[in-house]
């Protein structure tokens, strides 16, 4: 027993001497400057305004889910995009490529958030064009956090999918915005297992391909960055009953795939 | 490499062992040989030296059990002062209720009595997963020397276990994800009382750190024991029992309720955060900073339902 207390006792000192980084604006500038150029190389970056906006809440109540929404009114057509979570280990969270079926009005997604940190979601158009909108948030720990509190559960759920309309208002006169859950704990290889005391391995969602019939809606290259059990919100452009499809693949090389009616009857 | 290892520590505990010792804190005997210091409905500060969950002890023919050590080192070091006020028996266990840091970083005050450090068998894993970022956040509060340490615990429970303080038996109850997913009771057989840890929240708004349902589920579990009266971890020193959880019941019954409907209309995770559980924002202290989080954690399990 007093070798247990000894190693705890050594391991909280030797985790309170770690460092912290990225504190001040002046870091978050900087290191914000070295993403843009490892993601979007020398292309110039424009003032979204207008064109593409980014809302989180400024401080997050949970960092392992934090709500982001990205609305893109247009009339700009929008090929694709990307979602940067500045001060995360991986901090490209998300690319959507959009396809002929899709309506990139609006997208909802949950994301991990390790410190406070600037948020970026850069969208390109068809012409080639990138613009930038921009989100300060308050949160910590969301990377590293065991979100996962039923072990048991996560694993019998895996790979089970749930899409539904959402948008409140009486079923066919919703917004037109349907919601997809899939049940994954998308593990990033940062948590612990609680009886082992062993890292839990990586295993996490890397693309969500959405289709209607064999029309792409969106196809996502996704990373550790997005939640558990993570959720996209996404406008559907047309109301044909044609079903929409979802494919998903993860780092294990599983492969998950389901077929919906379209929900909420025929928004 | 062991006397490596031994030495910075042994010089640590013959530090603090010649600290002057602090002044006991005061405790009430709710029932005959439990005493417990209530803490105060607020969040950690420099003042209030994180001085914040009920916590106190257990004293038996022969030996003593702390209930959760305390929040920081002056508080664990004033609790172990105010048993030595109180008996001369030995203090023999030292239960963690479960591994918040209001609750057990008082754990290193009581390194001299040589207890056994008793918790669930899931508090270990929360301890090394979770210990060092509480531990950073307690000294950003009350800095390096009086932040005190939590203490790995040597004795697990799975499910149940008793303890004997020599005549006097405990009962240990290991539950489900509740309020953590490392929440473990007492049961004290001689007086009818069951010391219910953050299961049981009284006027300071619960703090869902494990499940919704859970928790509800692990309610009616202690609800069957033949108990009279309980210790909030949270809350008055002592409430009738199972009355006092009527409040913390009609709370989580609300959240539910509310979180199924909004999400039968389709509403999202924000929407809940902004509309669910407002109207029990007059009935609790600190609601407004912890009904969101609540409602995050309560959508995220219910939307799978």
């Amino acid at each position: 027993m007093r070798r247990i207390v000894l190693i705890a006792a050594l391991a909280v000192l030797a985790a309170t001497a770690a460092a912290r980084a990225g504190e001040d604006d002046g870091d978050r500038r900087a290191r914000w400057s070295d993403l843009r150029h490892a993601v979007f190389g020398d292309r110039s970056l424009e003032d979204g305004a207008g064109i593409i906006t980014l809302d989180a809440p400024p401080r997050a109540l949970d960092a392992a889910l934090v709500p982001i929404t990205i609305d893109l009114p247009g009339p700009a057509k929008i090929q694709t995009l990307y979602v940067i979570i500045d001060e995360n280990p991986s901090p490209l969270a998300g690319t959507f490529h959009f396809g002929p079926a899709a309506d990139p009005r609006e997208l909802r997604t949950r994301v991990r958030v390790d410190a406070y940190t600037l948020m970026h979601a850069v969208a390109e158009t068809e012409d080639g064009r990138l613009f930038v909108a921009e989100k300060f948030v308050k949160a910590a720990g969301g990377c590293s956090a065991p979100s996962t509190k039923d072990a048991k559960l996560a694993l019998e759920r895996l790979g089970q999918m749930k899409l539904k309309q959402v948008g409140e208002g009486p079923p066919g006169q919703g917004t037109g915005l349907v919601q997809l859950l899939i049940s994954h704990p998308n593990f990033n290889g940062m948590q612990m297992d609680q009886l082992t005391r062993n890292y839990t391995p990586a295993r996490f969602i890397q693309d969500v391909k959405v289709t209607r019939g064999d029309a792409l809606v969106f196809d996502l290259a996704a990373d550790i960055s997005l939640s558990e059990d993570p959720a996209i919100t996404f406008a559907v452009a047309d109301k044909s009953p044609v079903p929409i499809t979802v494919e998903v693949h993860d780092s294990a090389d599983a492969t998950f795939t389901q077929s919906f009616e379209v929900p909420g009857n025929g928004i | 490499m062991s006397r490596l290892l031994l030495f910075p520590v042994l010089t640590w505990l013959l530090a603090s062992a010649a600290a002057a010792s602090p002044p006991p804190v005061a405790v009430t005997e709710v029932s005959p040989g439990i005493f417990v210091r209530q803490g105060l409905f607020e969040d950690a500060t420099a003042e209030n030296d994180d001085a914040i969950a009920n916590i106190g002890f257990i004293v038996g023919p022969q030996s003593v059990a702390v209930i959760d050590p305390g929040g920081s080192r002056g508080d664990g070091e004033r609790l172990r002062a105010a048993i030595a006020a109180e008996t001369d028996r030995p203090i023999r266990y030292v239960v963690m209720t479960h591994g918040h840091p209001d609750h057990i970083f008082g754990g290193s005050a009581f390194l001299p009595d040589h207890p056994v450090f008793v918790g669930h068998q899931r508090l270990a894993g929360e301890l090394v997963d979770r210990g060092a970022y509480y531990r950073r956040r307690l000294v950003e509060i009350l800095g390096t020397e009086r932040a005190g340490d939590w203490v790995m615990p040597s004795l697990l429970v799975s499910d149940r276990a008793e303890l004997d303080l020599g005549g006097r038996i405990l009962d240990l109850q290991a539950h489900g994800a509740a309020h953590t997913d490392n929440d473990l009771t007492i049961f004290d057989r001689q007086t009818g009382t069951l010391w219910a840890g953050d299961l049981l929240f009284v006027e300071r708004v619960p703090a869902i750190d494990g499940s919704l349902t859970g928790w509800l589920e692990e309610l009616g579990r202690l609800k069957a024991l033949p108990a009279t009266r309980a210790v909030p971890g949270h809350g008055p020193p002592i409430v009738p029992w199972p009355a006092g959880a009527d409040d913390e019941e009609r709370y989580f019954g609300t959240l539910a309720a509310e979180i199924r409907a909004l999400l039968a209309r389709g509403g999202d995770i924000e929407t809940a955060v902004a509309q669910i559980g407002l109207g029990e924002r007059d009935k609790w202290r600190l609601f407004d900073d912890y009904n969101g989080r609540n409602v995050t954690v309560a959508f995220k399990e219910l939307e799978w339902e």
